[in-house]
């Protein structure tokens, strides 16, 4: 039988999610005995080769390569998963939902305590460079999602647990202490 | 002492007692049956206005908080229908704030979270509003983040000055309404009174300054145990 294959990506997140994956311990052995790995930060694979399986995401949609990313994702997988409190629901990248744009670019690189060399006062505006989005979005305001697991990062039983249910099928039982907001 | 006339009732097809004008939410509690709730607070005059609890007496809906017992009652709580309607209740509140929990001061101790992972809510079905919300941080020892506020009106219930004067109200109208403590009052705010606030707000939404994220993950009052466990029997139905 075929290995079923998986597909990662990280939008406007922290890269807690993937590492909250390999916190799984020596369980990864088991994972890579059932799945192969194609477009994933993992594999260092950066484009869709072939159909996937299931997709996992990392982070919400905070510019316009975010939004191309995801619904590449959603177009060459099969199951699609929100990975994470910022994929659910924007996460902390949010927390700049209530503040214009352009203010945030000020503080980032005019105002900030933390800017010294920018002497000529540029924002950031080549055309190679994505557009920031008006406000950060949870990835089911984008593309349709499946399923949902919640944490920051999730439990890496409840990605355990939920990678094993969907490769073979079966229900899962998530234990009260792996399902968490934080 | 006058002993309080016990009454019988019929929660969930479980046969129940009751005193004489307890209400269904204290008297299912006492009988070991929990039934869900944010607005109320022991201690405090209930108000009925989350509609959390909202049960069905003999087919009617009716909020437990406020709704005494009456000898004969019928009474439903942990069906489908309801606990979908307080799932949709959790959702609303949670799409209509701003909760970045990862972020809060109160997560792991918080009743609005621990409701919302009892039932369990993965995501809500509601589109995020995300409001532009306020945090007032001039109060020396208190935080207001209207952010977290879900107008539950436990703070202007449940805590007073020593003349019995309110320290929190509601001004604004409509979807604007806010929570506000009375500026001459909250100058001489103690350190107690913050706590109390602070414990009284079932969400984050009253922080006492210099405080918070004292307690580690695992430890915190909802890490390992679910909310309503504390009032149910040992079988706990998940
Ligand atoms: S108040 Fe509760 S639900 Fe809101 S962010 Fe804080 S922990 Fe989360
Ligand atoms: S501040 Fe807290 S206690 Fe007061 S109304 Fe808001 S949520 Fe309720």
């Amino acid at each position: 039988m075929r290995k079923p294959v998986i597909a990662t990506a990280s939008l406007a997140g922290c890269f807690g999610c993937h590492m909250s994956i390999l916190d799984i311990d020596e369980k990864i052995l088991d994972l890579i005995e059932l799945v192969d790995f194609h477009k994933s930060p993992i594999t260092d694979i950066k484009k869709f080769g072939r159909k996937c399986d299931i997709g996992l995401i990392e982070g919400g949609c905070c510019n316009s390569e975010n939004v191309h990313v995801l619904r590449d994702f959603r177009k060459n997988c099969k199951i699609l998963v929100s990975v994470g409190e910022c994929a659910v629901m924007g996460g902390l990248p949010a927390l700049r939902n209530g503040i214009p744009v352009a203010e945030c670019l000020e503080e980032a690189y005019l105002n900030g305590p933390t800017v010294h060399e920018n002497t000529e006062r540029i924002l950031p505006n080549d055309d190679e460079l994505p557009m920031i989005l008006d406000k950060v979005y949870p990835c089911h305001e984008i593309v349709k999602i499946d399923y949902f697991l919640p944490g920051c990062p999730p439990r890496a039983e409840l990605i355990w647990e939920a990678l094993i249910g969907l490769i073979q099928g079966k229900e899962i039982k998530i234990p009260y202490e792996a399902f968490k907001y934080d | 002492m006058t002993m309080n006339k016990i009454i019988h009732f019929k929660l969930d097809g479980v046969d129940c007692q009751a005193e004489k004008g307890q209400y269904i939410l204290d008297a299912a509690a006492a009988n070991g049956i929990w039934i869900p709730s944010l607005c109320n607070m022991k201690g405090i005059k209930p108000h009925g206005s989350c509609r959390i609890c909202t049960v069905k007496v003999n087919g009617r809906p009716m909020t437990a908080c406020t709704t005494p017992v009456v000898e004969g009652m019928v009474v439903e709580s942990n069906t489908e229908e309801l606990n979908d309607q307080r799932k949709q209740i959790l959702e609303m509140l949670f799409v209509e704030g701003n909760h970045f929990c990862p972020a809060c001061e109160r997560s792991g101790n918080c009743e609005l979270q621990a409701l919302v992972y009892r039932f369990r809510v993965a995501v809500p079905r509601f589109a995020f509003q995300f409001p532009v919300r306020n945090l007032d941080a001039s109060n020396p020892r208190l935080i207001k983040d209207h952010n977290r506020c879900i107008l539950c009106k436990r703070c202007i219930r449940g805590i007073k000055d020593k003349e019995g004067r309110n320290l929190f109200a509601f001004r604004r109208r409509g979807h604007k309404v806010e929570i506000s403590l009375d500026p001459e009052l909250a100058g001489s705010l103690t350190d107690e009174q913050a706590q109390k606030a602070m414990d009284i707000c079932p969400v984050g939404a009253l922080i006492r300054k210099e405080k918070g994220f004292d307690v580690p993950i695992g430890k915190r009052t909802y890490d390992k145990k679910p909310i309503g466990s504390e009032v149910e029997q040992p079988t706990v139905n998940e």
